[in-house]
C-alpha cells in the first residue's frame, strides 16, 4: 500500500519539500540525538538516517529512525544494499514496517574501502536497482523477491539517489529512468554547487520523462570550513565542489567561513526555487548540523505546512 | 589463465620454519606465463629462501622440481619418486593454490604449503601488468554489457548502471581503476546499441558462483 507520509504529502500536493541528513550515533547515547533532533522539529518535512554512510559504523538506521518517530521527526530510512544481502534487506525493511517507518530510501552504498573497516567484504547482493523493485513488490503485491506472500500491508513511500555531475550524463539518467521505473517515486540528489550542470542533468531527465513521473529533490550543502571542502572533495566519492566555491570560501577568514557557506546554501536554495522539475530541497550540513534551522529560515522556507 | 603472485619472503619464511629439507614444486601452467611459478621462479624463490635461512642459522635443503601442470592429479604423482626418495620434511607449491590442495590429497602425511597467492582471473594488461577480468560466476551475462563483465570489474558489481561515485570515467575506490561502466557505455554507443542500457537486469541468481558452495562440473559423456 503508497505510504501517506508527511513527506509524501508536501509533494503531492506541490509544496516544496524539504528534506535534511542525520548521521547516527557510533555509540548508544540517544540521549544526545533526541538534543539533537529537537532543533528540526516542525523545521522540516523529513529527516534521512543514513545507514553507514561512507561504509563508516553507526548505529543501525532503522533503531534510529524509531528514535526520532519518537520524538515527532518523520524519518527517511536509508539502506544500502553493500552490508546485506537479500534475505537481510528484506528482513529489516519487514521490521522497519512493523515499526511504523515509511519512507524508505534505496541506494548501493559507497565501497567498503573508503570506510572505517576497509578490510570488510563487501556483500552487493543486489544494487540499489533490483532493491527498489524488490520494495515495490513487498509493498504492491505483499510478495518477497521469491514471490512468497507477507502478512500485513507495509505502508511504504520509496525513495532513490541521483548525481548529476558526473562525466556520462546521458548513462546516469539512464540508470535514473531505471530506478523510477523500479518503483522510486522520489529522488535526492548529490548537493548543488554548479547550476549549470545541475540544469543540464535535469534537462535530459526532463526530455525522459523523469521529472513528471518521481519527484526530484535537490541536494544542497553548507560548507563549513575551507578544510571541510577539501575533505569532502578528496573523501566522499562522488562530491563535487567547484573551484568558485572554495575561493568564495577561501577568500573569508577562517571565523567567517561558516557564514560564507551557509550564505551559499542559502542561495543555492533560493536559486533551485525557481528551477522546473526541483520539488524540494535536501539540506546537508557536514558538521555544522546544528546550522540547518537558520538555513531553512534565511531560504524563506518557513514555516512548513502543517498536513497532520 | 589463473593469475598468481609470490607470498612474502617473510610469510614463506615463518611458514617453513621448523622444515629443514624441502621440495619446492613449480607449474609450467598459467603461473609460467605470469612469471610467479615457473621453473625460473621456482630456481630464484628457493635461492632467496636458502640464502636467508643460512643468514638465521638454521640452513635448508631446498630440492626443485616443476611439473607441466599441478592441476592434474597424474602429474602430481610424478612427485611420488622424489618424495619416497628423499624424506621431504614439507612441499611448497608454487602453482595456484590447486596445486597445494592436490599434494595435500596425495600424499596423506606430507605438509603441503602454498608458495604463491592466488589473485584471480585475468590476463597480461601490458609486461609486468594482470588485471582482473572473471569472477567465475557460473553464468555468463556479458552479451548484455557489450562483452564486458560489471560483475567481476565494477568494485560493486553493478549489473544496472554506474554509481554516483564514479568521477571522470574513474572507479571510486582507486583512481587508476576505469569505471567499466563508461567503457560499457562507450563500446554500446560504436555497436549502436545504448538503448539496450535502459533494460533493467533482474537480481542474479548467485547459486552458481562459489555463494552455492563448492562447485563441479559432471559432464557425462566424458565419463567412464
Amino acid at each position: 500500500m503508497k505510504a501517506e507520509t508527511n513527506l509524501q504529502k508536501i509533494l503531492a500536493r506541490g509544496e516544496f519539500a524539504v528534506t535534511c541528513e542525520y548521521n547516527p550515533p557510533r555509540g548508544t547515547d540517544v540521549d544526545s540525538v533526541r538534543r539533537n533532533a529537537a532543533q528540526l522539529k516542525g523545521k522540516v518535512d523529513a529527516v534521512n538516517v543514513n545507514d553507514n554512510t561512507n561504509a563508516r559504523v553507526r548505529m543501525s538506521s532503522w533503531a534510529l529512525s524509531r528514535i526520532l518517530l519518537d520524538v515527532g521527526i518523520e524519518p527517511i530510512l536509508q539502506m544500502v544494499t553493500r552490508d546485506r544481502n537479500r534475505i537481510a534487506l528484506q528482513s529489516d525493511l519487514l521490521g522497519a514496517s512493523a515499526l511504523g517507518i515509511q519512507n524508505v530510501l534505496c541506494l548501493t552504498g559507497d565501497h567498503p574501502s573508503k570506510g572505517d573497516h576497509p578490510e570488510a567484504k563487501g556483500v552487493f547482493d543486489i544494487d540499489a536497482i533490483q532493491w527498489i523493485s524488490a520494495v515495490k513488490q513487498i509493498r504492491d503485491q505483499g510478495l518477497l523477491m521469491n514471490g512468497k506472500d507477507i502478512s500485513g500491508n507495509p505502508k511504504l513511500f520509496i525513495g532513490a539517489v541521483a548525481n548529476p555531475f558526473v562525466q556520462s550524463v546521458e548513462l546516469h539518467v539512464i540508470r535514473l529512468q531505471k530506478k523510477v521505473g523500479a518503483g522510486a517515486e522520489f529522488i535526492q540528489t548529490q548537493p548543488v554547487l554548479d547550476m549549470e550542470r545541475f540544469k543540464t542533468w535535469l534537462g535530459e531527465a526532463a526530455q525522459r520523462g523523469l521529472t513528471d513521473k518521481c519527484f526530484i529533490i535537490a541536494g544542497v550543502i553548507a560548507l563549513s570550513s575551507v578544510a571541510m571542502a577539501q575533505h569532502l572533495r578528496s573523501n566522499v566519492p562522488g562530491m563535487m565542489i567547484p573551484d568558485t566555491i572554495m575561493d568564495r570560501l577561501g577568500a573569508q577568514p577562517e571565523d567567517r567561513q561558516l557564514e560564507e557557506g551557509v550564505n551559499i546554501c542559502v542561495e543555492c536554495i533560493e536559486a533551485l526555487k525557481q528551477v522546473k522539475g526541483v520539488k524540494g530541497v535536501h539540506i546537508m550540513a557536514i558538521g555544522c548540523e546544528e546550522n540547518i534551522p537558520e538555513i531553512i529560515e534565511k531560504a524563506k522556507l518557513l514555516p512548513r505546512p502543517d498536513l497532520s | 589463465m589463473i593469475i598468481g603472485e609470490h607470498k612474502p619472503i617473510r610469510e614463506l619464511l615463518a611458514m617453513i620454519d621448523g622444515y629443514n629439507n624441502i621440495l619446492m614444486v613449480g607449474c609450467k601452467g598459467c603461473v609460467t606465463v605470469c612469471n610467479a611459478g615457473g621453473s625460473k621462479e621456482v630456481a630464484i624463490l628457493a635461492a632467496a629462501l636458502r640464502i636467508a635461512r643460512r643468514k638465521q642459522d638454521k640452513p635448508v635443503t631446498i630440492d626443485e622440481f616443476t611439473l607441466d601442470r599441478q592441476c592434474e592429479p597424474e602429474f602430481i604423482s610424478w612427485l611420488e619418486d622424489p618424495v619416497e626418495k628423499n624424506k621431504y620434511d614439507a612441499i611448497v607449491s608454487l602453482a595456484c593454490s590447486i596445486g597445494p590442495q592436490y599434494i595435500a590429497e596425495a600424499f596423506e602425511t606430507m605438509v603441503a604449503l602454498p608458495g604463491l597467492n592466488t589473485s584471480f582471473m585475468g590476463g597480461t594488461v601490458e609486461h609486468g601488468i594482470w588485471e582482473e577480468y572473471c569472477a567465475a560466476c557460473g553464468s555468463c551475462v556479458i552479451h548484455n554489457f557489450g562483452g564486458l563483465c560489471p560483475i567481476t570489474r565494477c568494485a560493486k558489481g553493478l549489473l544496472n548502471g554506474p554509481c554516483g561515485g564514479s568521477v571522470d570515467g574513474r572507479c571510486e575506490i582507486n583512481e587508476d581503476i576505469d569505471c567499466v561502466w563508461e567503457l560499457i557505455y562507450r563500446r554500446m554507443q560504436k555497436l549502436g546499441q545504448v538503448h539496450r542500457l535502459e533494460e533493467s537486469i533482474g537480481a542474479k541468481d548467485w547459486s552458481t558462483s562459489l555463494s552455492g558452495g563448492p562447485r563441479r562440473i559432471i559432464r557425462e559423456d566424458l565419463t567412464v
